[in-house]
Formats: structure tokens, sequence, C-alpha cells
């Protein structure tokens, strides 16, 4: 009984001793600082310090925080060992801070390291790290608005033939011989969207010829403000091409907010209207195919455009011409022949060549070893 | 000064909006956010004007007898019976729980399952082998199906199903940037026109 006493000592003398040799080998965590989180907007206070080596011992770190004047209190959850830093997320803008980092051991013995210099969150102006991006944009618009107002000198700007584009006239022609509708599909987009803005001004352009022709023109529109905007898009180019008395306001109607009863009446006025020309220009998603599908069971001259890109092969693959991309956006410019506009294709012209060139030089730098276009992009990322 | 006011707010609006997406300063987000909710505050007025719309134009149509005026008496009984269930009790009521998991919910799965045939149809004439570039388009989409179907590797263990990802990831992908980039570029043009004031459609008048 005496012997088994004694081992119980003898061991629990050991543990401790073996214990507080390990919690005296842990070593404090070394060049700890605290900075205010660069590019933000001074809600947050970074604390960075040196990896320990791997054989430290130390099995996480905690964080503590002071704030002047006040207690030091606990933050967070236990950080994994190998954690470098830490942002405080939960800071009172214009409060000093000071921290200290706690390493942990296995054994839950503790040491702390030095505290830091107070410091206190601030608000950037500007974010440093969209540098590169805010001068791309900037060197853009320069460019296109430079192009803009150089074709208002009358130089002649040379635009390439968009097949989509050059069956317009043969689209209404056709409607207006057969004694048909036309029927133009803005898509789901809202009035917020860029595509639906071009896909009015094109709109526009479709209504001065049908005012022309007096072909009755039909919008089904899914957004009431898009609506009241379109009714006033067509109704000034019939004015402008003086037909006021043709334009009807009762051709441009709401239709539904949901998307599939929006493909379903569309469909349906496809079938009973039987529409010679239909015009899908816009954003879509996937009632894209279910209305051009419709429109080629119909025998209809189909001219589609969209920005959103997994909706093209449907287009392509059911329609009779498709705007691929920028090529609605480019439609005003080429129906108008507006030399504003003819500008400012030049001035996107310009912006691809400078992506196509950076494109060419990051490759022939990346292959090279030298990687600074890839850090860049990354830091703009 | 009907379109002047309009011009000189998008201008302004317009500016800072950019501006603030380069800016992280608390009352650059603080002004970012503000104006975010200034046009959330239209969404309540745009319901009004969809719901006055609707009655307007299906109004008009059962008045006129127009062609096909039946379908409007659809829309309004539709309509009718919508509020009825659900603007006394809110949406969780059970009758309108119930109209909209056994009537709205359905058509639109109905819609949305005529894609299938859809694609066939298109796929069909998409693949017809009249032309190089046809017979290029189906060949990839052979090679993409049966890579996406289990007895492409069954046939041809792994190299379907790797030559189907090589296709998505290298000449699809490749595709798909490029016009993303000439889209994205048409944007920022479009935008700068609208800015500038050149661009004036979303004004209800003239280009």
């Amino acid at each position: 009984m005496i012997k088994t006493t004694q081992w119980i000592v003898v061991y629990l003398v050991l543990c401790i001793s073996v214990g507080t040799a390990f919690s005296q080998g842990l070593i404090p965590p070394s060049n700890v600082t605290a900075v205010d989180t660069p590019n933000d907007d001074g809600s947050s206070i970074t604390i960075k310090w040196d990896a320990a080596a791997e054989d430290s011992g130390i099995s996480g770190y905690q964080i503590l925080r002071q704030i002047a004047d006040g207690e030091l209190e606990t933050i967070g959850d236990l950080l994994p060992a190998g954690t470098t830093t830490y942002a405080d997320s939960s800071i009172e803008k214009g409060n000093l801070y000071t921290y200290i980092v706690r390493a942990v051991s296995e054994r839950e013995a503790t040491v702390d390291s030095e505290q830091t210099a107070p410091v206190k969150g601030t608000g950037e102006w500007f974010h440093t790290g969209k540098t590169a991006l805010f001068i791309v944009m900037l060197l853009f618009s320069a460019t296109i608005v430079w192009n803009i107002y150089d074709a208002r000198s009358g130089k002649e700007i040379f635009v390439r033939r968009i097949p989509g584009l050059e069956a317009v006239d043969e689209a209404i022609g056709r409607a207006t011989e057969m004694g048909r509708s036309i029927l133009y599909v803005l898509g789901l987009g809202s009035i917020g969207r860029v595509a639906t803005i071009a896909s009015m001004t094109i709109l526009g352009q479709v209504a001065r010829r049908t005012a022309d022709y007096e072909t009755p023109l039909r919008v089904p529109c899914i957004d009431p403000i898009v609506l009241n905007v379109v009714r006033e898009v067509v109704k000034t180019s019939y004015i402008d091409e003086g037909h006021p008395d043709a334009y009807n306001e009762e051709n441009i109607f709401y239709l539904t907010g949901s998307q599939f009863a929006y493909a379903a009446g569309v469909d349906g006025m496809m079938v009973r209207e039987k529409p010679a020309a239909i015009f899908l220009q816009g954003s879509f998603a996937a009632e894209s195919l279910i209305l051009a599908e419709t429109g080629n069971s119909i025998g209809a001259i189909q001219i589609a455009g969209t920005d959103s890109e997994h909706q093209l092969p449907f287009f392509i693959a059911a329609c009779d011409y498709t705007l691929i991309g920028e090529e609605l956006y480019a439609a005003t410019a080429y129906l108008s022949k507006d030399p504003m506009f003819l500008g400012s294709l030049k001035g996107q012209d310009w912006g691809k060549m400078l992506i196509l060139g950076m494109i060419v030089l990051g490759v022939v730098l990346e292959i090279s070893g030298i990687n600074w276009i890839t850090t860049l992009l990354q830091q703009v990322n | 000064m009907k379109q002047k006011i309009p011009l000189v707010l998008c201008f302004l609006f317009g500016i800072v909006m950019i501006l603030t997406e380069f800016s992280p300063h608390a009352a650059s987000q603080a002004t970012y956010k503000e104006i975010a909710n200034w046009g959330r505050v239209i969404s309540p007025f745009v319901f009004v004007l969809a719901v006055v719309t609707l009655i307007q134009t299906h109004w008009n149509r059962i008045q006129r007898r127009t062609e096909h005026w039946q379908y409007s008496l659809v829309v309004f009984a539709g309509m009718i019976a919508m509020v009825a269930a659900g603007v006394p009790s809110g949406p969780q009521h059970p009758a309108f729980a119930w109209l909209f998991n056994n009537v709205q919910v359905p058509m639109d799965a109905t819609m949305f399952s005529l894609l299938a045939f859809f694609i066939a149809s298109a796929a069909y004439r998409a693949f017809r082998a009249r032309t190089f570039e046809a017979t290029l388009l189906l060949v990839t989409a052979v090679i993409v199906m049966l890579g996406n179907v289990p007895v492409g590797d069954l046939l041809w263990p792994d190299a379907a199903s790797n030559a189907r990802q090589w296709i998505l990831d290298n000449p699809n992908l490749s595709a798909r940037r490029g016009i993303i980039l000439g889209v994205s570029l048409g944007a920022i043009s479009q935008s700068i026109r609208i800015i500038l004031g050149i661009e004036r459609s979303y004004l209800g008048g003239g280009d």
C-alpha cells in the first residue's frame, strides 16, 4: 500500500516537472505588430507575428486586446498553430487598442508576447490595391471619350459588316410585304441592365422603319418601368418619322413579371399572331431557346442579340441572325451611323487592342520567367 | 429642362458610383448604400405600376372585344383568385399556398420542361453536317455528349471524359472569355455614353 502511494507521488511530481519544463520551453510570439488594416473602412486592425518553429510545441494562438484604460480581454477563437496574422474586425472606430498574442501549448501552458503599440482603425479614401484597375479604367474611358469627340470632326469611321444588322431592313420589309406584325422581345432585363438600354436603342431604330412602312410593332414587356420607357422610345420614333397617328400604345404592353409565364405569353403571341419578323434583343436566361424555337417553328425571320454568353449557342442554333455579345452594343452605332456612337465603337476597339497587347506581353513575360503582370492582375483580383 | 435634369443627375450619380468602387472609406460606402437604397425604394412603385398597366391593358381588350379577348378574362380570374387568397391572410394562408404550389409552380415547371424538347429540335438542326462548321460542331457535340454519360468511358476508358474536359477547358473557355471581354468593353462603352449623356434612349425620347 505504501509502495503504491509512493509511486503515485513520484508520477505526479514527474508530470508537474515535465509540464513546467514544456511551459518554460514555450517561446513567446516574436515581432508582434498591430497595424490599421490597409484599404478598408477603418473597421479593422491587423495583428501580425513571426511563425514559430515546427518543434516549438505551440498548438495555437489566442489574441488578447486592451482598449485604452480598459481591461485585457480575449477576442476570437483559438487560432491554429502556423497562423501569423489576425484581423480584428470588432473594433470601434476612433479608439486606441493594444494587443498581445498568447501562444498556447498542447498541455495548455501559455506564454504571452509583448504588448503592441497602441493603434486605431482609420478608413482609407483610395483602395491602393485597385490602382492598376483605376488607371486602366481611366485610360479606356479617356480613349472612348477622345474617339467620340474626334468622330465629331467628320472623319469617316469604318465599321465591319454585321449580317444580323444588315438583315433588319430585310426583316421589316418582309413583314410589311406579308402584311404581318413584327414582334420585339426585350428579354428579362430591368431598366438597370446595360443590355436592356442597348436593346431599347435598337428598338428606337426599328420603330423608325416600322413607322415609315406602317407595319404593326408589338412589344410585350416583363418590367413596368421598361414598358413606360419603351412606349416613349417608340412614340418618339413615330413622331420623328412624321407618323404620330400610326403609333398604337396598346401594341406595347406589360405581360407578366414571371420568367416562364412571360415565355408562355410570348410563345402564345407567336403561335396566334404569326409575326413575320421577331427581334430577341436584350438579357435572356433559360427561356431563350423556348422563345427562339417557337419563333422558328412559325417560320418568322429571327434576329437575336444578347450579352448573356450562355444563351448565345441557343440563339445561333434557332435564329437566322445573332448579334454576338458586343455586337448588341454596336448595333446603335451601326444602324444610326451617328459619328458620336461610331467614335465610341472605335474606342472599344482600342480597348480590345490594349487587352490583346497585355495578353501577348503577359504570355511572353511569363515564358521568360518574369511574372509581374500576373502578380499585378492577382493583386487587382 | 425635362431632359437636362435627368442627364445631370445621371452624370453625377454615375461618377459617384464609380468613385465609391475605388474608395473603401466609411463615408464612401455609406453613400453607395444610400444610393442603392434609393434604387430599392422604387421597387414598390413598380408593383403598383405593373398592376395598373395589366388591368388597363386587359380591360381595354375586353371592352373592345379584340381578337382573343377571352384570354384577358382568364388573367382577371387568376388575379382576383390570388389576391382573394393572399391579401387577407398573407402568403402563408393555405388557400394561397395551394394555388401557388398546385397552379403556378406546375405551370412554370411545364414551360421549363419544354426546354428539353426544344434543345433536341434545335440540336437536330444545328448538327446536320451540311457545312464544314456544322460537321465540326457535330463531332465536338458527340464527343462532349459521350464524355458526359457513363457509356462514353465504358467504350473508351477515360478518353471520352478527358476529351470532353479538354474541349470545355480550352476551345470552349477561350471563346467564352473572348465574348465576355467584348461584352464587358461594350458595356463600359455604353455606360460611358449614358453617363456623358450621349446615349439618351432611357429618357424615353430620341437616341
